[in-house]
């Protein structure tokens, strides 16, 4: 049970990471406020794919679903309040830009 | 198991072409894209009650509310849209093979877990643990979906009587 | 009945909210200063020496909540900050409809922290924790000023990448023990030995906690956040949310589940100092008062991590009264910057000074806050810095324990320089006109400075009642 228990869980883990490394370098690199919800939304994919494999492999499929769904509730939530703020900046200033942004220093 | 790792493959084939392709409404579509590779991903493994909630919620909620914020914001002009994209290849064109490596890397590595998994129970019923067993999650999603809707309410609806 | 301290907040905004009754709208600041006052008062009625462990109740809900004494210091603290964050909020947001939604969203806030502290299932955990947080997102924006939406869309980024760290974490125990609450998971965790998996889970647990709580190196978002919102929400930031999101977590899991761990615990010392020393030295030479204030919380959670770290029952109990006690002291340096804000327009400390002739109630109670905040006796900092101190002696970290007394001269340091460039010395003539702060930020500033003072000064009933409860009742297991 163990050795193709990991049999299945080793290909799915190697994925996520590759998920997560996308999610983090598109968060860091870009300079459009859309684009790196974009990325967080990425990274909570990533996550939710860990989760469902995780509960597969463990045989708690009820569990992990539970989980998800309440998981989803809460990132269109947080999506929508995100949302909010960048039309907020906008009507502001005009642009998406992080570059523009009026600098908060000083 | 190969045409897992063949749906996977098509998964991280999708978030990059969401990362790095020019233009914001064809990254949304692309997310609604992942979104569908991983239902897809979730039928498969046995969970469908998520993979239909993901379906619904994820592949038609969330690119909507994108695709709606990115028509609120006015896109650039012709010229900025060119300068635009050879800043962005400029950063972005190496993603992919730091990508194809990583997985290369990893898939060679052999690490040796002894871990113990969990003892095998019956097959429960999302339906019932959830309303039975956990009701808290239940409960905390109630309050979470109603501060969603206070915060359309506090910050959407100031915006729009200013610009008026 | 434990289940009344998330529900009664919930139906309460639902009943406010309801179309038909918008006549009972101008109740609702009322209710929340009838609710918060039942929650202190609550609170310090179930403290007690003899009180066991787990006071688990299950009624009609079937909820998995149950009560011990580190929720109760988290219940007793957010009420007081919840109280005077409403004290103030009633007297700086001018148009009633603005007050109704502000009054709203902190009684989400409360359901909330409440649930987030009685919770003993690590999703639920997580459930209450995203409340809190996404309340928080929408609470510092709330006047929608440039600076405040920059900092709040910094904020939002890296407390969502926490927020899937965190989760991550979840998946990773799911796969060790089934299941998701702490009884099951401690057994089945115990019941292995230890591996990378676990270590590795563990890791990303900490790390989210530390994004949450604004630790060094995660601490990017704390100061813009604390000096660009809203007055009332700077209060309620600093007093309890990145306490009880980050730290409070971090102690309910890394001691009820994953059991105290040798490796844990001296990161925990290391990040814990280098966060005491990176938060003095940049509240050194900050020149705006709210952004230093920040900076001090960074170094002030750098003891409390001390004393998590110290890996015994006594730095532990340490620990919870320093969060208590920071909560009450950092209000009180927030709420007294809310009021030299509201009178002068600006948070300049080089513009200000020699403020205490002409608002001599915010500079007596500013005394008294910094004289807590830098440790000097007799008041109520020095005593949770000693807690903290003689813990890390007694278990064996000697240089720590040094360092942090050392450290804590460096509290003294900017401390002091903050009220000498405020409040004393010269008065500036564009203030010399302006009249004391409000009713509300001196009411608010009193009875802070009331509870540092009984605090302080009544130790030994404080360290009877509530503090070797905490350490002996099995807390730490």
């Amino acid at each position: 049970m163990n050795v193709e228990a990991l049999q299945i869980f080793w290909p799915f883990l190697l994925f996520v990471i590759m998920l997560f490394i996308i999610g983090i370098y598109c968060i860091s690199i870009t300079f459009n406020l859309i684009r790196a919800l974009l990325g967080v939304e990425i990274l909570i994919k990533a996550v939710t794919l860990l989760i469902i494999i995780a509960g597969f492999v463990s045989g708690r499929t009820a569990l992990a679903q539970a989980v998800v769904i309440s998981l989803i509730v809460i990132e269109a939530v947080a999506i929508t309040v995100a949302v909010g703020i960048v039309i907020g900046i906008h009507s502001h200033n005009n642009s998406l830009d992080t570059r523009k942004i009026v600098d908060t220093d000083k | 198991m190969n045409l897992n790792i063949a749906i996977l493959i098509i998964l991280i084939m999708a978030a990059l072409w969401t990362t790095m392709t020019r233009s914001l409404l064809r990254s949304a579509i692309g997310l609604a894209a992942m979104s569908l590779v991983l239902s897809i991903i979730m039928f498969r493994l046995n969970s469908n009650l998520a993979a239909v909630f993901e379906l619904s919620v994820c592949a038609g909620l969330i690119p909507v509310l994108f695709v709606s914020t990115i028509s609120l914001t006015h896109p650039l002009t012709k010229q900025e849209v060119m300068q635009h994209m050879k800043d962005r290849i400029r950063r972005f064109w190496y993603l992919p093979f730091i990508i194809v490596a990583v997985g290369i890397a990893l898939s060679l590595v052999t690490v040796k877990l002894s871990i113990k998994l969990p003892p095998h129970e019956i097959e429960k019923n999302v339906r019932t643990l959830l309303w039975n067993e956990r009701p808290l999650y239940l409960a905390g999603q109630i309050i979470v979906l109603l501060i969603g809707a206070f915060s359309v309410v506090i910050l959407f609806k100031e915006s729009g009587k200013d610009e008026r | 009945m434990l289940a009344l301290f998330i529900t009664v907040p919930f139906f309460s905004i639902l009943f406010f909210n309801l179309p038909f009754l918008s006549y009972f709208r101008r109740a609702i600041t009322a209710w929340a200063y009838v609710l918060f006052c039942a929650q202190i008062a609550l609170a310090l009625r179930l403290f007690s020496p003899d009180f066991l462990n787990i006071f688990t109740a299950r009624v009609f809900f079937n909820f998995n909540i149950a009560l011990d004494n580190l929720s109760l210091i988290i219940l007793l603290s957010s009420a007081i900050v919840l109280f005077v964050t409403l004290v103030i909020a009633t007297y700086m947001i001018d148009s009633e409809r603005k007050r109704f939604n502000f009054v709203n969203l902190l009684l989400f806030t409360q359901a909330g922290l409440n649930g987030l502290c009685l919770a003993r299932d690590m999703f639920s955990l997580y459930i209450f924790l995203e409340i809190v947080a996404i309340t928080s997102y929408i609470l510092i924006v709330f006047d929608k000023d440039i600076k405040a939406l920059s900092a709040a869309f910094k904020y939002v980024i890296l407390s969502t990448v926490a927020s899937v760290l965190l989760v991550a974490s979840i998946a990773l125990i799911l796969l060790l023990s089934g299941d998701t609450q702490f009884s099951v998971i401690h057994n089945a965790i115990s019941a292995q030995t230890p591996n990378l998996m676990i270590m590795f889970s563990v890791a990303l647990f900490v790390c989210a906690t530390f994004i949450k709580a604004g630790v060094v190196p995660f601490h990017g978002w704390l100061p813009e956040v604390y000096s660009h919102s809203p007055a009332a929400v700077s209060v309620l930031f600093a007093g309890i949310i990145s306490k009880a999101l980050g730290i409070y977590t971090l102690m309910r899991i890394v001691n009820d589940v994953f059991g105290p761990n040798i490796h844990v615990n001296s990161a925990l010392l290391f990040i814990g100092m280098v966060s005491i020393v990176i938060g003095a030295l940049a509240a050194l030479v900050q020149k705006d008062f709210k952004k230093m204030l920040g900076f001090s919380s960074i170094s002030q959670i750098g003891y409390i991590i001390l004393g998590i770290g110290s890996g015994s029952a006594l730095g532990f109990a340490g620990a919870a009264f320093h969060i208590f006690n920071h909560a009450i002291f950092k209000s009180l340096l927030f709420v007294n910057s809310a009021a030299i804000e509201s009178r002068t327009r600006t948070t300049h400390m080089h513009e200000l000074g020699g403020l205490s002739k002409v608002m001599p109630i915010t500079g007596l109670t500013s005394v008294f806050a910094f004289v807590s905040a830098a440790g000097l006796p007799p008041l109520a900092g020095f005593w949770s810095k000693l807690l903290i101190v003689m813990a890390l002696i007694l278990s064996g970290h000697p240089v720590y324990a040094i360092l942090a007394i050392v450290l804590s001269a460096l509290t003294l340091a900017y401390l002091l320089s903050m009220q000498r460039l405020v409040f004393f010395g010269k008065l500036n003539e564009r203030f010399s006109k302006i009249k004391e702060a409000e009713f509300g930020f001196s009411l608010a500033a009193i009875i802070l400075a009331a509870i540092i003072i009984v605090t302080g000064l009544l130790y030994p009933f404080v360290l009877g009642k509530f503090i070797l409860p905490l350490a002996s009742s099995g807390v730490f297991k």
